[in-house]
């Protein structure tokens, strides 16, 4: 190597570096106590719990699987696990566009019911109501049903009668109605129950549905839905049968799940296929409504792909054993570099335990904003971090060593290396950023929060390279230790193997 | 510790030299053993696949009495057809294995297991895969690996040149494929954390490759008009500068991985930890051989194809001995008058 050595401006300005750097871990600490995060949150292989990945198929051959079905199906599938009533249970679709899985986490040990309860597919029907009333058991009232009405079975209407709506049991959403049975159920929000009528109007016979504004009635949330051919003339009969009927035989309960979520009665018969609800909806109501109406025959069937139970027991196992592994691959990195890099090796302890620092704030308020949570895969992410960590800094020291051998002064070595090891660095990180984000965006579960924790360690290596680890060293080279190439500095003649030459580098 | 940094001082003004590049046939012919090995031990044996990618069932009993007999004959006597593994694993738990059941027949084995050891079923810890869920994971794994050495070469391409873009990737998928093989050979199982560890090695070696070819761009800057040294010779040179760089990130990187493997292995049992660190261990090794290896030496023999190195080489060759050693390999040259770094320098430079 012949390098013409050229003079290095040195336009290094380590305090203002090192003041931005301060700013960001400040503002990352407030905003975690603002937040009033305090621990990160864990994922379910590390604190116990039930996870459950469903592969979405369509039902039958003619229908495709929609990014918009999708959707529909994590809510509808979302509400069904919100009726457990287990806190920190999440839904979420994994993937890209249509090619996505859905992903059910419920944490602790109620998630067994889970599994047993988000595989099947919602249906939507449309019943005639035949007898309503609160949503209380009325065991010793028995005058709300006393005469059943046509029809009901003595054991129905004592079913009915004894059903209890606000029992978060019976608000499940089975889904195991038969179309052809008469019913007794609850409404959603657990606050009716009702004698239903076998179905007559089925959810595939609704073609379309939307929320929106009735202007010309007081600017109120309504919502539209039109059926198909089939479903136009059973709803026409169903609504000129039942409209002049007394309450609450005209009303038509729209059933999801075997729930209701709606009743409306119906005002006039109507054969020409497009009805419209009005009520006193909100537009979140009138919204959700309609979405029920559009999407509540999900067009999708799911394959089980992987359903994981871990016990509490096993959770805390796995995770003290990834700090342990943690904590005892930073301890051999940090001996090492000490061993070999000697005083540098300091700027390597200080660098790693900003980032260490910087990472556990990230994580405290990624766990608040975006629900990140910190898994084995993600643990063990950061661990192999930790080598490409320490690796960016290899790279910078044995750069100023290199420019010392060409016969540089320590504080020009300092930045004339920066210079060419910031390119390596750079290029050498963004190799791994790309791996991190194609993995993130073709994997699912571990794989991502593998990703995620990669990817996220990257940038804080790229950020501590250049906040951090460059401004330190800067300033250790003007102190004397460094400079005069003492013999713990890591920069001594001998260790750089500069033996025949020490006379001229030292001074 | 300080034989290695005098070594990094020599290796870096080429005092001492290790020709890789000359004896490239060498590595070649070791790689292609290799990777011969590899194909057999795919095409013969196989891998190991766990029970993520061909459907299955495995329950984890945590009870310290409870024995592998215990557990089978629970499992046996709800009558299941197929294959059963029992295993127990570390001192405190026995993990049972079956083919793909359905809902109700997972019921009962967990009652069996419930019965059998008078335990609950939440403190079971259980994984159900459906026999087309491995298909699809693996499918997604592929697509990703494609998109991956797609995108990077493009990258590579773009930062550096295309022929040290072509060099990686053949020197990752070489990575890889050994990787795989030496799998398919032992036996280890392959889980998804096995395919997490796979894809790091990719970002990894690659990541190896490219510190060390950022260094060989830098040697061979300008090469032509200097005539100074052949390609091959400054890609040599390269190598030689960044392998205390290298010995010392491969280190490094192996030392959080080892006490993963440790504590995985050690304290665990079995699980992603143990999976993944195997993974990334056998990986990182081969890793780390190829951005020596294979990487350069691949990069010198298709550059020196070209016109203009050709003639560089007839060129460094008429002037009668290159800078580098063209010597023996290790051998070690005399340090004499060569350089501005063997001149008397002036102190106090800024």
């Amino acid at each position: 190597m012949s390098t013409p050595i050229k003079t290095v401006k040195s336009s290094a300005r380590p305090g203002r570096s090192l003041a931005i750097l301060a700013v960001i871990i400040l503002g990352l600490l407030v905003t975690a106590l603002i937040q009033g995060a305090t621990s990160v949150k864990l994922g379910l292989d590390l604190r116990g719990g039930t996870s459950v990945t469903l592969q979405p198929r369509a039902s039958n051959a003619s229908d495709k699987v929609t990014s918009e079905a999708i959707d529909q199906a994590v809510s509808i599938i979302r509400q069904r696990v919100n009726s457990l009533g287990v806190a920190e249970s999440e839904v979420s679709a994994q993937g890209s566009g249509t090619n996505r899985q859905i992903v059910i986490s419920v944490p602790g040990d109620s998630g067994r019911r889970v599994v047993d309860l988000v595989g099947q597919t919602a249906e939507l029907r449309f019943r005639q109501v035949l007898a309503t009333g609160s949503g209380v058991p009325a065991a010793s009232d028995t005058s709300t049903a006393a005469t059943p009405v046509n029809g009901v079975t003595p054991e129905l209407n004592a079913k009915y009668a004894s059903l209890d709506c606000t029992n978060i049991a019976n608000l499940e959403g089975t889904g195991t109605d038969n179309p052809s049975d008469t019913i007794a159920a609850c409404s959603r929000d657990g606050g009716t129950k009702y004698i239903l009528a076998p179905a007559e109007v089925l959810g595939r016979q609704v073609s379309k549905a939307a929320a929106g504004i009735a202007t010309q009635s007081g600017n109120q949330w309504i919502v539209t839905l039109d059926f198909n051919g089939e479903g136009t003339s059973a709803f026409g009969a169903l609504t000129s049968r039942v409209t002049s009927l007394g309450a609450p035989l005209n009303q038509v309960a729209i059933v999801l799940d075997g729930l209701v979520v709606s009743a409306p009665t119906i005002n006039e018969a109507i054969p020409s296929g497009s009805a419209q609800i009005s009520g006193s909806f909100t537009s979140t109501e009138a919204q959700d409504l309609a979405n029920v109406l559009k999407y509540g025959a999900l067009p999708l069937a799911f394959d089980r792909g992987e359903v994981q139970q871990v016990s509490p027991t096993l959770g805390s196992e796995q995770l003290s054993a990834g700090l342990l592994a943690g904590l005892l691959g930073l301890g051999l990195v940090l001996i090492y570099s000490m061993l070999y890099y000697r005083g540098l090796g300091i700027v390597t302890v200080g660098s790693l335990a900003i980032a260490a620092g910087l990472l556990y704030l990230l994580f405290l308020v990624l766990g608040e904003t975006i629900g990140f949570t910190l898994t084995l895969a993600g643990i063990a992410g950061a661990i192999v971090a930790i080598g490409v960590t320490a690796d960016s800094f290899i790279v910078y020291f044995e750069r100023i060593r290199d420019e010392v051998r060409e016969g540089r002064s320590l504080r020009s070595a300092v930045e004339s290396g920066w210079v060419k090891a910031r390119h390596t660095i750079i290029v050498a990180d963004a190799v791994s950023l790309i791996s991190a984000l194609l993995l993130y965006f073709f994997a699912v579960g571990g794989v991502r929060g593998f990703a995620f924790t990669l990817g996220l360690t990257t940038l804080v290596d790229l950020l501590v390279v250049f906040m951090f680890t460059k401004p330190l060293v800067t300033v250790l080279a003007r102190l004397h230790f460094f400079s005069s190439g003492h013999r713990l500095s890591g920069f001594s003649a001998k260790s750089i193997g500069l033996k025949n030459l020490t006379e001229k580098v030292e001074a | 510790m300080s034989k290695l940094t005098g070594l990094g001082g020599r290796l870096y003004s080429g005092e001492t030299s290790f020709n890789f590049i000359e004896r490239r046939r060498t590595w070649y012919a070791v790689s292609a053993l290799f990777i011969l090995l590899s194909t057999a031990a795919l095409a013969i044996q196989g891998l190991h696949l766990g029970i993520e990618f061909k459907g299955g069932s495995s329950y984890t009993v945590n009870k310290a009495t409870a024995t592998v007999e215990q557990a089978r004959s629970a499992v046996e006597s709800v009558g299941i057809s197929g294959e059963l593994i029992v295993q127990k694993i570390g001192d405190e738990k026995v993990r049972v294995q079956t083919g793909a059941l359905t809902s109700a027949q997972s019921k009962a084995v967990e009652a069996a297991l419930v019965q059998e050891f008078s335990i609950t079923a939440e403190s079971i810890d259980t994984q159900l895969v459906g026999p087309s869920w491995g298909k699809e994971i693996t499918q997604k794994a592929l697509y990703g690996l494609i998109a991956f050495l797609l995108v990077v070469m493009l990258f590579l391409a773009m930062i550096f040149e295309p022929k040290m873009a072509i060099a990686a990737i053949v020197a990752v998928v070489h990575d890889v494929f050994i990787t795989v093989g030496i799998y398919a050979l032992v036996g280890f199982d392959v889980t998804p954390a096995t395919v997490i560890g796979f894809l790091t090695i990719l970002g990894y070696s690659l990541y190896d490759t490219v510190v060390v070819f950022d260094k060989i761009r830098e040697n061979t800057k300008g090469i032509v008009a200097s005539g100074k040294m052949t390609y091959s010779q400054a890609v040599n040179l390269g190598v030689n500068q960044t392998i205390v760089r290298s010995a010392n990130t491969s280190f490094i990187a192996l030392l959080p991985v080892g006490s993963i493997l440790f504590v995985g292995a050690g304290l665990l049992g079995a699980g992603t930890l143990k999976d993944l660190s195997l993974a990334l261990f056998i990986g990182l090794a081969v890793g780390t051989y190829s951005s020596i290896f294979i990487a350069p030496p691949i990069l010198a023999s298709l550059r020196e194809k070209e016109p203009a190195m050709v003639a560089l080489s007839k060129r460094v060759a008429s002037r009668g001995g290159a800078p580098v050693a063209e010597s023996a390999v290790a051998g070690i040259r005399p340090s004499i008058g060569r350089g501005p770094r063997n001149q008397p320098k002036r102190k106090g430079r800024k």
